[in-house]
């Protein structure tokens, strides 16, 4: 029951509050979704001869995702080159997700399981790779992993190895390169999951006889699953978009999506491939965030 | 009682699993340090300590115009995006839901969510035909873009310290005939006072930071340290990149211990 006085406070708080969040608003428009929307346009337009586009109506750069059409006789074949990129693309981001995670979870068990003081520490050194410069963990990933790097160096000087293992400009490195730089984002979510977990689930695990392998995933891993998820999705979704690590890792040749679009928009001069391949690589994105809203969702029903 | 949950949450071979990653993650990131102070003119052949390398950057005028370019970009993006967060944060926190709430959550959560690359291309297409148009080439479109992307990490913490404050303060102000002005400026902005503080610390660091959004935004001329370091790579690589890659570094982790220091006040 609300008066007409209390109706009037309702819509001026809202109006209040719109008020207020405007300028953001307003700024997040012009410099962040709202030019989303040309490239949704640029997508349907024709390529102009030397970059940019044309005005004019054309499904080209989306049949051209996925085919490619014979100059002889114009039939479509599908564009072994696109399915190559976005099969690496995909395989990398997926294979970052569950290296990431297998030697994430233990370190975020482990830091979770300090003492207190001793946890503030060990978070504080995750904490600095993941608001460190991205491309200066490339850097420094780089000169671990190239010819004359320390890894080959150590190697040799150990004897193990008597030539260097020449791995820049490879899958392996692009995939290693992403690992190292995507770790942290896996790391946190998985200790705020563990962080809430109440360890006499685990004494009350242990005297019902359970091994630590079946405490570990009857128990363990079920609850902290809305973290494992979260790590996930936010080490997939960046992976998937990729640009700077596979750039400098991979060299010319082993792309991922992200330099491909940039490609486009350089020596390609292909604007609206480089469009449709945005949206293609936002709408993916979106369906990995949907999937994680609703498992998330799911997930926090009281039967965990 | 603690001691004993603590041995029942020892999991075998998880503390050595974690020991390894701590090293990984810091080997590289110390010997990009050490070789910023490497006496020889190359990234793999160590050749004694030196500064010169931190002498050579300090010298080089594109270096220092760069460095310029980033601190002015990631102040104006930090002071900016923090003010417009600010507001939206008193805009969506501590009062009862209103109709399209979700719509601000979703638009100032937009960045986290859409993949650079696709937010640098769609402001490559948008601010190449402003320039066109207007004629006007300056840092006015790095400063806008960066100010967008910056919004919702200068948001996150300044919602997080509202929710935690209380109204009660505020009401016994303007019980106390303070205006609604008197009672922002002199409870509501105090008592916010960390947590504008550590937003505008990370917008600060997630502007320092960015590569691929300038990359693609910047006019010719207008490289910031990341964009400086990026085109470096197509030449031989000198310790010169390693000693700019320290400087970053050191002034992203001085920045987090002022951060957290904050923070500890706080609680």
């Amino acid at each position: 029951m609300s008066s007409a006085a209390e109706d009037r406070q309702i819509r001026a708080s809202a109006r209040n509050a719109w008020a207020l969040s405007a300028p953001a608003l307003f700024l997040l428009l012009i410099g962040a979704c709202g030019p989303l929307l040309i490239v949704v346009v640029y997508s349907f337009l024709t390529k102009g001869a030397t970059g940019g586009v044309k005005w004019e109506f054309s499904t080209d750069a989306w049949v051209s995702l996925l085919y490619t059409r014979d100059i002889f006789d114009d039939t479509l074949k599908l564009a072994d080159a696109h399915l190559t990129i976005f099969w690496r693309s995909l395989k990398i981001s997926i294979l970052t997700t569950l290296i990431t995670f297998a030697v994430g979870f233990p370190t975020a068990w482990f830091i979770a399981t300090r003492p207190a003081k001793a946890r503030a520490f060990w978070l504080f050194l995750i904490t600095i790779p993941f608001w460190t410069n991205l491309l200066i963990r490339t850097f420094a990933i780089t000169e671990v992993i190239r010819a004359e790097g320390l890894m080959n160096t150590a190697l040799m000087g150990l004897g193990l190895i008597s030539e260097p293992i020449r791995m820049m400009n490879t899958d392996t490195a692009v995939l290693i390169g992403m690992a190292y730089v995507y770790l942290p984002l896996m790391v946190l979510p998985l200790f705020a999951a563990i962080d809430r977990f109440d360890m006499r689930l685990l004494e009350a695990g242990y005297d019902l006889y359970a091994s630590r392998m079946q405490v570990l995933r009857r128990v363990i891993l079920p609850i902290v699953k809305p973290g494992i998820i979260a790590g996930s999705i936010l080490v997939f979704v960046p992976s998937l978009g990729a640009y700077v690590t596979p750039r400098i890792l991979g060299g010319g040749k082993n792309m991922m999506i992200g330099n491909f679009i940039e490609l486009q928009f350089g020596q390609g001069r292909n604007w609206p491939l480089g469009a449709s391949l945005s949206v293609a690589l936002l709408l993916l994105v979106m369906v990995a965030l949907l999937f994680y809203v609703r498992v998330a969702g799911k997930g926090s029903n009281p039967h965990g | 009682m603690a001691d004993k949950s603590f041995e029942v949450s020892r999991l075998p071979g998880f503390g050595a699993i974690a020991v390894v990653v701590f090293l990984v993650l810091y080997v590289p990131i110390f010997t990009l340090v050490i070789y910023s102070f490497n006496a020889g003119t190359t990234i793999t052949h160590w050749q004694g300590w030196s500064v010169k390398w931190y002498y050579d950057a300090w010298a080089n005028v594109a270096i220092k115009e760069a460095a310029v370019r980033s601190l002015v970009l990631a102040s104006a993006a930090a002071v900016i995006s923090t003010s417009v967060a600010t507001m939206a944060a008193l805009a969506t926190t501590r009062r009862r839901a209103f109709k399209g709430q979700s719509v601000i959550f979703v638009a100032i959560n937009q960045p986290l969510m859409v993949p650079e690359i696709v937010t640098a291309v769609a402001l490559l297409i948008f601010f190449g035909v402003l320039k066109s148009w207007t004629g006007y080439q300056g840092m006015g479109y790095l400063i806008l873009a960066h100010s967008a992307f910056c919004i919702p990490f200068a948001y996150l913490p300044i919602r997080a310290r509202l929710e935690g404050m209380d109204l009660s303060l505020e009401t016994a102000a303007a019980d106390l005939y303070a205006t609604p002005w008197q009672t922002f400026r002199r409870v509501t902005l105090p008592l916010l006072g960390p947590g504008i503080a550590a937003g505008a610390m990370l917008a600060f660091v997630i502007s320092l930071d960015d590569v691929v959004i300038t990359e693609f935004v910047k006019t010719a001329g207008q490289e910031t340290l990341p964009t400086y370091m990026l085109g470096q790579l197509r030449r031989e690589m000198t310790p010169e990149v390693n000693a700019i890659s320290t400087g970053l570094l050191a002034v992203t982790v001085l920045l987090l211990i002022a951060f957290s220091l904050v923070n500890r006040k706080k609680s």
